[in-house]
């Protein structure tokens, strides 16, 4: 499998990266090379093999649903670009 | 007296005990050898001065009252990744911009519960996607050596580029890393140092910025085999905030280190003879084979047939969840913000402006091969592929071999700007050939220093153990180094 221009760009639209025009032949070129040195995974017979979910035998741990962190909202936005009343600061999303 | 930057993390440790110095002297001398030497060689992109010698005055208090900790007054360098409470942490990337974390890793915590005195953040490759330290948006980090003859920079591998360097160049004791695919281990056998990746599951990942969180693992680089195991131990242990945190009993690493290897039976795979690979590394692997003959142990031939495909692999499951990780950089939450007409134009400008080019070709490929239509093909078949990477080695384990012995790198340390390498990512990602695999299965692995090519330059062999087993690796890793008995100073050039 390999990508065209179209979908580097769909990629980089999916991905919310804005990929210039200029960019996008060589981004085409990157990305198939890693593409084709992945490709040989189509060699392995996998069949019947069970895609790993967990690299060691654990099984997640469980608590009790309940708040154990939080009330410091300000602590959460000190890093924010702008923020305001410890809300984060967006475009205007909703008409 | 003593060039204290010169001492073994131990030996600094224990002279601190018995008083010979004190840990501001320590932290003092540290401090001027970091002054002189970052501005060529980049190795720290945040020195946090006034708070180390704040840290080694509290550390003078209770060796003063015998209440010292397992590292007490020791200066360490911290990757740029951990997160550090009001500190300077950036993954080395423009989109962390002005970041300062309200919290503390808990490999960190750990370090300082133990009294460790931090001396700044380490540079590194950006978000830890590298194998030369080169993606970092401080610059490229300089590799201490250089050949014998010539005066070529040389890279110090990544990502930890910065934490070997800054170990190797007498710039900190001892430093935290990360390894995803060899990120320890690779930079650790460019620059001479000792470098472990604990199993999966024995640092706690908590606070460590995320790169791909089923591979991504905590580890030291340090100066001699016993240092790494020190370190190690006071970076582990069990921690309810990581929900893959392994809650099992950390054993004592240290003791471990003297502990030989008579009896124990180590593996070679022959899928590690790479066509093409230098006699000098073909060299170096027979003779730690005979050395830890030589001290008892038995040679084994075995088979681990899946090798081939655990970069490929790597390259579908790190990517992926490389995506998934870093979508939270939306310029909304922290970091660097470009402002856009509306919000995703905010998001994908913010992203193209803050991301290097080495993390969107990986957020990219990651975000394709989990695109609908894909996923089977890659992502699932990835997948499946490393649980047969994983029963290769459980196979070696259940024939009763105890760790195997490998080559760290196919090569010594390369120079800035290679231009094969810059040329094409996949003859990058080829360096972690040796190393990969180890994440893929979530085993312990250790780089050892263990000859030098015929420039002069450090090579290292890998030992891999069994889950959880990392102190074999520390005892095998010991007889390497003292069979090698290396000089592993660097000539001072910066």
């Amino acid at each position: 499998m390999s990508v065209d221009a179209d979908t580097v760009r769909r990629i980089g639209r999916l991905a919310r990266i804005r990929i210039t025009e200029e960019e996008v032949a060589a981004y085409e070129g990157e990305l198939n090379a890693i593409l084709g040195f992945v490709e040989q995974l189509g060699e392995v017979d996998v069949s019947g093999v069970e895609p790993m979910t967990s690299v060691t035998p654990m099984q997640l741990r469980r608590r009790e649903d309940k708040v154990t962190d939080g009330g410091y909202a300000e602590k959460i936005v000190a890093n924010a670009p702008i923020s305001e009343d410890n809300f984060f600061m967006v475009p205007k999303v909703v008409e | 007296m003593t060039d204290l930057t010169r001492l073994s993390l131990k030996s600094l440790r224990d002279g601190l005990a018995k008083k010979d110095f004190t840990a501001l002297e320590a932290t003092n001398a540290y401090l001027a050898s970091i002054e002189a030497a970052n501005e060529k060689l980049n190795a720290y992109i945040a020195v946090t001065a006034e708070q180390a010698r704040e840290m080694a005055k509290a550390s003078d208090a209770k060796l003063a009252k015998g209440e010292s900790g397992a590292l007490e007054g020791v200066p360490l360098g911290i990757k740029d990744l951990f997160a550090t409470k009001g500190i300077h942490t950036q993954a080395a990337s423009h989109i962390l911009d002005g970041f300062k974390p309200e919290y503390e890793s808990t490999v960190t915590s750990n370090l300082w519960r133990d009294g460790a005195v931090m001396l700044g953040k380490l540079n590194m490759d950006e978000f830890a996607m590298g194998s030369s330290n080169e993606s970092s948006y401080y610059g490229p980090v300089m590799n201490p050596w250089r050949a014998e003859s010539g005066n070529k920079d040389l890279v110090p591998g990544g990502s930890s580029g910065g934490s070997a360097a800054a170990v190797a160049a007498w710039l900190c004791a001892g430093a935290t890393a990360t390894d995803t695919g060899g990120s320890i281990r690779q930079p650790a056998a460019f620059t001479g140092t000792v470098g472990i990746k604990p199993t999966y599951g024995r640092c706690s990942r908590w606070g460590i910025v995320a790169f791909a969180s089923s591979l991504d693992q905590a580890g030291p680089i340090a100066r001699t085999v016993e240092d790494s195991a020190i370190l190690l131990q006071s970076m582990s242990g069990f921690d309810a905030k990581d929900s893959t945190s392994a809650d099992i009993a950390v054993p004592d690493f240290a003791a471990a280190v003297e502990r030989g290897v008579k009896g124990l039976t180590i593996g070679v795979p022959k899928e590690y003879r790479m066509d093409g690979m230098p006699e000098e590394i073909e060299k170096l692997w027979q003779e730690g084979l005979e050395w830890l003959k030589a001290e008892g142990a038995t040679v084994k031939d075995i088979s681990l047939p899946h090798t081939k495909y655990a970069l490929p692999a790597y390259y579908i499951v790190a990517p992926a969840e490389a995506s998934s990780n870093l979508a939270r950089y939306d310029g909304v939450k922290y970091g660097l913000r470009v402002t856009g007409k509306d919000i995703t134009d905010l998001y994908e400008l913010t992203r193209a402006a803050g991301f290097g080019r080495e993390v969107k070709r990986r957020v990219m490929i990651g975000t394709y091969v989990l695109s609908a239509g894909y996923y089977d093909a890659y992502y699932v078949r990835a997948q499946k592929v490393r649980t047969l990477i994983k029963k290769d080695f459980e196979d070696a384990f259940n024939a009763g071999v105890d760790a195997i012995l490998t080559p760290a790198t196919p090569s010594a340390a390369f120079g800035i700007a290679d231009q094969e390498m810059n040329a094409d990512p996949v003859k990058m990602y080829l360096n972690d050939i040796f190393t990969v695999t180890v994440n893929m299965a979530g085993l312990p692995g250790i780089a050892v220093p263990a000859g030098k090519d015929s420039a002069g330059l450090p090579l290292g062999l890998q030992l891999i153990g069994k889950p959880f087993d990392e102190e074999t690796l520390f005892a095998a890793g010991r007889v390497i180094e003292k069979s090698a008995n290396l000089d592993l100073a660097p000539a001072k050039w910066w």
